[in-house]
């Protein structure tokens, strides 16, 4: 009776819960990287998590994609198992889970507009007028427009990453993973983009986790903040919480 | 002995248990097994891919145009100098027999059955094999395949299936075309130093040329098409990261493609033996 009562509890926090991360463990080689992480997203919430290079922050990422296989623990994503779907429920999964890559990711052979058309192309139920509509949406909901027709080359880094965020949110996911979205930007480009992330929640009601190193997004962005040390949380709270820590490690982050 | 097979057991509980790479680096033995292994998977899912819908017609198209049409003036401008070459080198030989009139069907035996779809296919296996090694791996450092897998979509059906279907398609073109040109290198090769019709060139040419010396040889080139084709996606798909990775990949395509042409066309002039007396 108790086990069902635990399960019961145990389904009703994934079922609140955006993403549920219990107990993560992923090694390459004798480096272990993550050594137990647990961690949870609520709905419409932006979790920013901040760690050292190399503490294993996008290891963290591309796990709850499946682009990395972990080591051991459980992975709740929008109520589903990762561990327990196949080809096809993994992609049906991947479809309402939007990832902006560290670098952009762009498919340098295509056209802006064919890069927004890539994650629709085996939507059959989307006729062509629609399929414009949608990019011509997505762009101007990043604040791009006129560039329909140009090659990924041609575009500045801020644009980049907003053709990026363009083309994750074509499939108008539940929730965003960002990489680094500020990364290699000036602070004035950072700070657009970090507004436009706060924009995409608000009109989205995406949930989102957010790696980063830019402590002015972190400001701008964070509901609440995870910080990583040695493969496992060290410390959780708002940014004005951690700001204020009196652990030194923690609070040399804002300094 | 049991220490060998203590390290492999090792191994194999890492790759089947799912449990983290040991920390030593795999015996050669270990590397070699799980590569073979690997791409025979990889080979696998591409049969799987090709017969499943939906179809990428337009990216196939594409690709076609690019390994096919793109390779022609190569081919061509190749073709021409080894049938004008080959002519030039061959003809003293046969002036001291007096058989200068078998000159034509020699050559035409000689292109048609042999160096055409060898030299078409090296040529393809340097452009195309480390064109498409270097592109696939550079997609896969800068995570361009991975942000295709995140977005649901299916990566290995969109690259990999329309890649090596065009090559396996295009090379018995190319190779056709290379033939045709190569006969008309030979054909200025011979009139250097005579005077031979256009007419009378090719009817000497075709007259020794028969079915079992055009099949065999065409169907060959599927297969060097295909080996083409597939390993470079291999090579690219499963690049390292970093930029040396994308160096490696396309020199591993190039070197493994060229190898695998020679190696098939052993094989092909083997069973063309056995079932066709030439």
């Amino acid at each position: 009776m108790e086990a069902i009562t635990q399960h019961r509890e145990k389904n009703k926090v994934a079922s609140e819960a955006a993403i549920q991360i219990t107990d993560l463990k992923k090694s390459f080689g004798s480096n272990t990287v993550l050594n137990g992480i647990t961690i949870t997203l609520n709905k419409e919430e932006n979790l920013v998590v901040l760690g050292k290079s190399g503490s294993g922050k996008s290891v963290l990422i591309k796990c709850l994609v499946s682009l990395i296989k972990p080591d051991e623990g459980t992975l709740t994503v929008l109520g589903e198992d990762i561990s327990t779907l196949h080809t096809d429920g993994l992609n049906k999964l991947r479809k309402r889970v939007g990832f902006l890559f560290q670098s952009g990711a762009l498919y340098d052979s295509m056209t802006v507009t064919e890069n927004l058309l890539f994650p629709l192309r085996e939507s059959k139920d989307i006729d062509q007028s629609e399929r414009e509509h949608l990019v011509k949406e997505a762009l101007e909901n990043v604040g791009l427009s006129e560039v329909e027709h140009k090659m990924p080359s041609e575009l500045s880094g801020g644009m980049r990453k907003r053709l990026g965020l363009a083309r994750t949110l074509i499939l108008k996911p539940e929730i965003m993973l960002y990489d680094e979205p500020t990364t290699g930007l000036d602070p004035i480009t950072s700070k657009e983009i970090s507004e436009l992330m706060l924009t995409i929640q608000k009109n989205y009601k995406t949930s989102s986790i957010i790696i980063t190193h830019d402590m002015a997004c972190a400001a701008i962005t964070a509901n609440r903040m995870v910080i990583l040390k040695e493969g496992k949380v060290e410390a959780t709270g708002t940014y004005k919480e951690l700001s204020s820590s009196s652990d030194e490690w923690v609070h040399s982050f804002f300094s | 002995m049991s220490n060998f097979l203590s390290t492999l057991f090792e191994y194999g509980k890492c790759v089947f248990g799912n449990q983290s790479s040991p920390s030593t680096k795999p015996p050669l033995i270990y590397q070699f097994l799980t590569g073979v292994a690997d791409f025979a998977i990889f080979t696998g899912r591409y049969f799987m891919e090709l017969i499943k819908p939906p179809y990428e017609f337009k990216e196939l198209l594409k690709q076609s145009y690019r390994i096919g049409l793109q390779s022609l003036p190569l081919v061509g401008i190749t073709g021409f100098i080894m049938g004008l070459v080959l002519t030039v080198q061959t003809r003293p030989t046969l002036a001291e027999f007096g058989a200068e009139s078998w000159l034509p069907a020699m050559i035409s035996v000689s292109i048609v059955r042999e160096i055409g779809p060898v030299i078409t296919a090296l040529i393809c296996a340097g452009k195309v094999g480390s064109s498409i090694g270097a592109e696939l791996a550079s997609m896969r450092v800068t995570e361009q395949i991975d942000a295709m897998e995140v977005s649901g979509a299916n990566p290995f059906k969109y690259i990999i299936v329309t890649r090596v279907l065009a090559t396996t398609l295009m090379l018995p073109i190319l190779t056709v075309f290379n033939d045709i040109i190569s006969m008309l290198g030979s054909l200025a090769g011979v009139n250097i130093h005579g005077d031979v019709s256009f007419s009378l060139f090719f009817a000497q040419a075709f007259a020794q040329l028969s079915f079992t010396d055009v099949f065999p040889s065409l169907i060959k080139t599927i297969f060097f098409g295909f080996s083409i084709g597939l390993i470079a996606c291999y090579k690219g798909y499963n690049a390292n990261k970093g930029t040396v990775g994308v160096g490696e990949a396309a020199n591993s395509s190039v070197v493994l493609t060229s190898l695998m042409v020679f190696i098939i066309d052993m094989l092909a002039v083997q069973l063309t033996s056995l079932f066709i007396d030439t």
